[in-house]
């Protein structure tokens, strides 16, 4: 019949190939044609470390943001979250592989078989002492909006980062970075658009993020403080010093806040690193419980 | 634009009426699409609406069962393949109440009636998820099943359910063998991960094949959502062609399905069944389910505990558009 075959015409002008269907599939690999080795001269621990740091942060947020899903405001957010969630899980398992690849595994290869990929062994086989995400993404959700102000802060941030990294010795940081540049824009973007929505919506939604913002930017110092190992990155021209990237990320937030019609909470006093150094409050421990409790039940099965 | 009054239908009416009826029939007779714009009899309207609503729902009170086991999937590519399918069903729901919405029913409304217990949803999802094995059977069964059911909708009379049905097929199709592939994994690992498979297919089985609905002999509204070409294959019909599927794949995979009375007709071709407890299916419909609760409880929560970011959204855009 005719009309029948019009009707998978359509589909077919929409999806392209067969294996296409779905999120996911068909994607190109940021890696292809990159050459992995490490560069001579680039300590292998220090860049472990790094990509434990950027990984971990990328890992703890999108946890935080699958909290939402069924729980979320409207379906279109239920999207939303669940597309920004799998854009930074996907960057956490870029740069959890990369941690492996230049050798830094910590405890976890002793519990985690050998038939687990490095990317999992990381993720689910160590303990939050050796998590070297920041404060800041490690927080609970609070409500939405006070997610949304986080969301906004933390890819901010990030983005202030990756687009400097772009420009990394390192190959595989820079095309990770040159990725997730394009998503963390998009991240940043609808993180703000809310932020605007809800400072400048009713009463209380201008109270309750408000509210979120004042809990949300004392979570910023642990941000910005360089640890022993981006600052020696940084002067190798392999990673960013997250000091230097301080001025730019505040300014954006205090533009964003005031269009928002918010007040822009005090700037955090600077504080040692915590969250990069392995310190993290109760609330880490609880996520990552939840995170690796059915694989630690079975250290052996693939999935 | 004031509304047209409400006249007494004179002859001219009438003749109308019969005009339009007579075109809608022809529509349907050719197997032609009837479009949002299109006159129907409100019959047709009403049918669609609370089919295609209750598919909607069912859509979104489906990402819970599965969506229990996004924070604690074992492998980070298992998390980001459940994170992709939970998000399409979320996708599905959205296109299914905007085709609903093309019939001229509201999707903040027909939410209400979902919670209010005023329309169904799959009784499927009122089923826990004990095991991460369930994420694989529910792929493989729940969303084959689904298949079965929604693949003749693609030809749907009605032309945005039939066009939304298209994605929602080829997406589900993915979706299932993405569960399929998820069981095969489990089932060349340990004895343990073996056992959660057939455990899982032991708790699913039933339910799946309750999916298509009750016995012919007792479905009402059949008859008459046939002849509009709502409905194209009767339940039992998809009932039978999702086991003579579903058989073989479990013998691939090193199932056994539950159900002793389960062999090959040679003659036919086609599997013998065991009876269904159709008791157990009214039971899980009218709320008495494991779970519908807690289902409908979670729904009422995302709107009821969000309702202050819809607020701010509507205010926030009337002072864009000078509306306040």
């Amino acid at each position: 019949m005719a009309h029948e075959e019009t009707v998978y015409d359509a589909l077919g002008l929409a999806h392209g190939g067969e294996g296409q269907w779905a999120f996911g599939t068909g994607f190109d690999d940021p890696l292809a044609g990159v050459d992995t080795t490490v560069p001579e001269g680039v300590d292998h621990a220090d860049l472990g470390a790094y990509c434990l740091m950027l990984g971990d942060d990328a890992l703890v947020l999108a946890q935080r943001l699958t909290e939402w899903i069924t729980a979320a405001p409207e379906l279109e957010e239920e999207v939303a979250l669940a597309n920004i969630a799998l854009d930074l899980l996907g960057q956490a398992r870029l740069l959890l592989a990369r941690a492996a690849a230049a050798g830094v595994l910590g405890r976890s290869r002793a519990h985690a078989s050998p038939s687990i990929p490095d990317e999992d062994a990381l993720a689910y086989f160590r303990d939050a002492d050796e998590f070297r995400c920041t404060a800041l993404v490690a927080a609970p959700n609070g409500d939405f909006g006070q997610t949304m102000v986080r969301l906004l802060a933390a890819t901010t941030a990030r983005l202030a980062v990756l687009d400097r990294l772009r420009a990394s010795r390192d190959p595989v940081l820079a095309a990770v970075a040159a990725k997730g540049v394009h998503e963390l824009t998009y991240h940043r973007d609808h993180a703000a658009r809310w932020v605007l929505r809800l400072g400048d919506g009713t009463a209380e939604s201008h109270r309750r993020t408000q509210a979120g913002a004042d809990a949300v930017w004392p979570l910023l110092a642990d941000v910005f403080s360089p640890t022993g190992v981006e600052r020696r990155l940084a002067a190798a021209g392999v990673a960013v010093d997250p000091g230097d990237v301080r001025a730019e990320v505040t300014d954006v937030l205090a533009r964003v806040l005031e269009r928002a019609t918010l007040r822009v909470p005090p700037e955090p006093a600077e504080a040692p690193p915590s969250g990069r150094a392995g310190r993290h409050g109760p609330e880490l421990a609880e996520l990552l419980a939840r995170l690796q409790g059915l694989a630690r039940q079975h250290p052996t099965a693939t999935w | 634009m004031p509304a047209p009054a409400l006249d007494s239908p004179t002859d001219a009416t009438v003749a109308d009426e019969r005009r339009l009826q007579e075109l809608f029939d022809a529509t349907i007779a050719a197997e032609h699409r009837i479009e949002p714009r299109d006159w129907m009899p409100e019959g047709y309207r009403r049918t669609l609406i609370r089919q295609i609503a209750q598919h909607a729902h069912s859509e979104i009170i489906g990402m819970q069962p599965e969506g229990d086991w996004l924070l604690a999937a074992p492998s980070l590519r298992r998390k980001a393949i459940l994170l992709a399918k939970v998000q399409d069903e979320a996708g599905h729901g959205m296109y299914l109440y905007s085709a609903a919405e093309t019939l001229g029913a509201d999707r903040a409304d027909l939410t209400d009636k979902l919670i209010e217990g005023r329309q169904k949803y799959s009784s499927i999802f009122n089923y826990p998820t004990l095991t991460f094995a369930d994420v694989g059977v529910i792929g493989w069964l729940v969303d084959g099943a689904a298949i079965c059911n929604q693949v003749p909708l693609c030809r749907s009379s009605y032309g945005p359910y039939a066009r939304a049905m298209i994605r929602v097929c080829k997406e589900e199709s993915f979706h299932q063998r993405q569960g399929y592939e998820l069981l095969m994994t489990m089932m060349r690992g340990s004895d343990e991960q073996r056992a959660m498979v057939q455990d899982a297919v032991d708790r699913w089985w039933w339910p799946s094949l309750m999916m298509f609905g009750p016995p012919d002999t007792d479905s009402p509204n059949s008859a008459q959502s046939t002849a509009w070409g709502i409905k194209r294959h009767s339940n039992d019909e998809l009932r039978q062609r999702f086991v003579d599927m579903t058989v073989p794949q479990a013998e691939f995979l090193g199932v056994t399905l539950p159900d002793p009375d389960l062999a090959l007709d040679a003659a036919t071709g086609r599997h013998r069944f065991g009876p269904l407890d159709w008791d157990e299916l009214k039971r899980v419909i009218s709320g008495q389910g494991p779970r519908n609760a807690e289902r409908i409880a979670r729904r009422r929560a995302a709107r009821d505990d969000n309702a202050w970011v819809t607020e701010a959204a509507t205010a926030y855009a009337a002072k864009r558009t000078g509306h306040v």
